[in-house]
């Protein structure tokens, strides 16, 4: 109401009283927010990773033991990581396949920087479970790539999503070839 | 409170001063409660049981467990071998939980079949179901400390559901987490939230029985109670009836706990939580199955005569599971139909059944794995359950023909609106 009057222009002597004891009320508002804010924020953030769980964020793994058409598992940052020594067929077989039959689109070449190395976080990207297909004799799906038992979501050679409710690819951690025969994951 | 012999006078000093005698007098000794309550109303009282019994044996297990990835599920194991009463205490809670979810999945049928959310309890309706969210958050959390596969996955599974909201969802799972995966700093804040939720779950049971004592309980015919003839004091009447019906119940508590402590239970969760292998085939606890169901019947969804995918599958399953729930807030105003009581819908009973009948199938669905005819019955299944709420509800309140309500609660027995044996033994009542 005062609010209405003073923007009307009618603010006379008592009006402009008004006028002030709302800028105040406002101002104490303001302040009040900002200082709630200021020690919610502390406590929301604590709640964040901590910094020795972040120092844990990198590692190395030696390539030189992992035969061609092996699949080996490491872990990095408490998720696996599905390293995969491809052979030439699952490369030929993953170039091969359409953009249009992928429900997320990417190319072999953008799934490895090294055709032979495919290197990506083994965890399904529907809800979280790790897809079969690491081990011998494990499930691998109509693909030949992977296969998430918990609801059923199909990856190909390239880890690329084909059937299922996962949305999207598996995903691909940072990761460098220091050499030929170590890669730096992180 | 005659304040004659010293044990009254100090009562009378007290009172003066905090008024919890006179308090209790009201509510637990006067509280007038419909006279034509039936068993179904016991089942308020027992999850208020339920709910102390698994603070008191929660507190005493929390004075032995150990929440650390390292140590968790071999100080529960040290519970179940060590322990005094260990394995009992472990036992009663751990089937508690089931007991609670199946007392309360009944009171909120029961509220169901008798319009107990209607007018004027719709704040009574929602505090119920702010404690069952709050009980599925405290289930959660609390399945998870164990530290066993089942644990670790369902935890897992249901963290990562907030990264299928847009944009943040990865930020925010992260948050939940504490780190990049379900590990130690997430085990110990679930920890300490299991143990704060309940008394929070203590504190909304409060408010909902101040609503319910405000608008006063529903009963069988869904009609108000039209004066003091209508009703008869809680006690003894109801303390009675709710001590018998207790006595039941534990004996069918004491059934699982004594004979059958991990029916309820997956075996998968006696192996301790390993990060780099998942087990076959996750489940969560049978009371979440139908959402679970609900969770994953959904297919992307696609504008029509396109291949643009307007929500992804698992959005929209998310949106679904917590719509499923969300739905229930606005079931008042949903429910179109002035008459409270099934009773007196010849129509919207049979709908109520099969609601029932639709929510043991999507759990039925739910504990079975995602594939073949299961897919197909879970996305009919969750389809009516949708319909249901947002389409049968509205037109059934609008088109049906209820029978007659009685005049009041006393009528059908003293006037022979009831049966007529009914009729005959009531009428010498109606001199007195």
């Amino acid at each position: 109401m005062a609010n209405s009057k003073a923007a009307t222009g009618e603010a006379g002597a008592h009006g402009a009283g008004e006028t002030r004891r709302d800028f105040l009320m406002l101002a104490t508002g303001a302040v009040g927010a900002i200082g709630v804010g200021a020690v919610i924020w502390p406590l929301i953030d604590s709640m964040n990773p901590a910094a020795d769980v972040l120092a844990l964020a990198s590692i190395e793994v030696d390539l030189a033991p992992v035969q061609v058409g092996q699949r080996i598992t490491v872990k990095w940052r408490g998720k696996p990581v599905f390293i995969d020594h491809r052979t030439p067929q699952q490369i030929e077989e993953s170039r091969k396949t359409p953009m249009s039959e992928l429900k997320d689109p990417a190319t072999d070449e953008q799934r490895a920087k090294k055709p032979e190395w495919l290197i990506m976080v083994g965890v399904c990207t529907h809800l979280g479970c790790i897809p079969l297909g690491q081990k011998q004799g494990d499930p691998r799906g109509p693909y030949g790539g992977w296969f998430c038992p918990c609801h059923g979501s199909v990856y190909d050679t390239a880890g690329r999503i084909r059937q299922g409710p996962a949305p999207r690819n598996l995903v691909l951690p940072d990761y460098a070839f220091l050499d030929n025969n170590r890669v730096k994951i992180g | 409170m005659n304040g004659t012999s010293a044990q009254d006078r100090i009562v009378k000093w007290i009172d003066q001063r905090l008024p919890v005698f006179t308090f209790m007098e009201h509510e637990l000794r006067e509280y007038p409660t419909p006279k034509n309550l039936s068993y179904w109303w016991n089942f308020g009282s027992l999850a208020g049981f339920v709910l102390v019994v698994m603070i008191v044996t929660g507190v005493v297990l929390a004075m032995q467990y150990t929440p650390h990835v390292d140590y968790a599920f071999s100080s529960v194991e040290r519970i179940m071998r060590d322990v005094n009463y260990g394995w009992l205490l472990r036992y009663i809670h751990m089937n508690g939980g089931t007991m609670f979810f199946a007392v309360v999945y009944i009171h909120i049928f029961r509220g169901l079949y008798y319009g107990s959310y209607k007018p004027p309890r719709e704040v009574l309706w929602w505090l119920g179901l702010i404690i069952f969210l709050l009980m599925m958050a405290t289930a959660f959390m609390g399945y998870v400390l164990p530290w066993g596969q089942m644990s670790f996955w369902g935890a897992t599974v249901i963290t990562n559901l907030f990264s299928a909201i847009p944009w943040v969802g990865d930020n925010i799972v992260t948050w939940l987490w504490g780190g990049f995966s379900v590990d130690n700093p997430t085990l110990n804040r679930f920890f300490s939230l299991h143990y704060l939720l309940p008394f929070v779950i203590v504190g909304v049971v409060v408010l909902h029985l101040v609503a319910l004592h405000a608008v006063r309980s529903n009963n069988p015919l869904g009609i108000e109670m039209k004066g003091p003839q209508d009703s008869i004091p809680f006690h003894p009447y109801y303390t009675v009836k709710d001590y018998f019906g207790l006595g039941v119940f534990m004996i069918v508590f004491a059934l699982f706990v004594f004979f059958a402590p991990n029916f309820f239970g997956e075996p998968d969760n006696y192996i301790q939580a390993n990060p780099l292998v998942t087990p076959p085939h996750i489940v969560p606890e049978w009371y979440f199955l139908p959402f679970y169901a609900i969770l994953r019947a959904t297919p992307d969804i696609v504008i029509p005569f396109t291949n643009v995918i307007l929500i992804e599958a698992k959005l929209a399953g998310v949106i679904a599971m917590f719509g499923s729930i969300v739905l229930l807030f606005f079931l008042p105003w949903l429910d179109t139909s002035p008459v409270r009581s099934a009773r007196f819908r010849p129509v919207y009973k049979y709908f109520f059944w099969l609601f029932l009948v639709d929510a043991v199938v999507l759990g039925w669905v739910g504990g079975n794995p995602p594939e073949g005819m299961f897919i197909v019955i879970g996305r009919i299944a969750t389809a009516y359950y949708f319909l249901h709420l947002l389409i049968l509800m509205p037109l059934i309140g609008r088109f049906e023909r209820p029978r007659p309500l009685p005049q009041s609660i006393s009528e059908p027995v003293l006037k022979g609106g009831g049966r007529a044996a009914a009729s005959a033994s009531a009428k010498p009542m109606e001199k007195a």
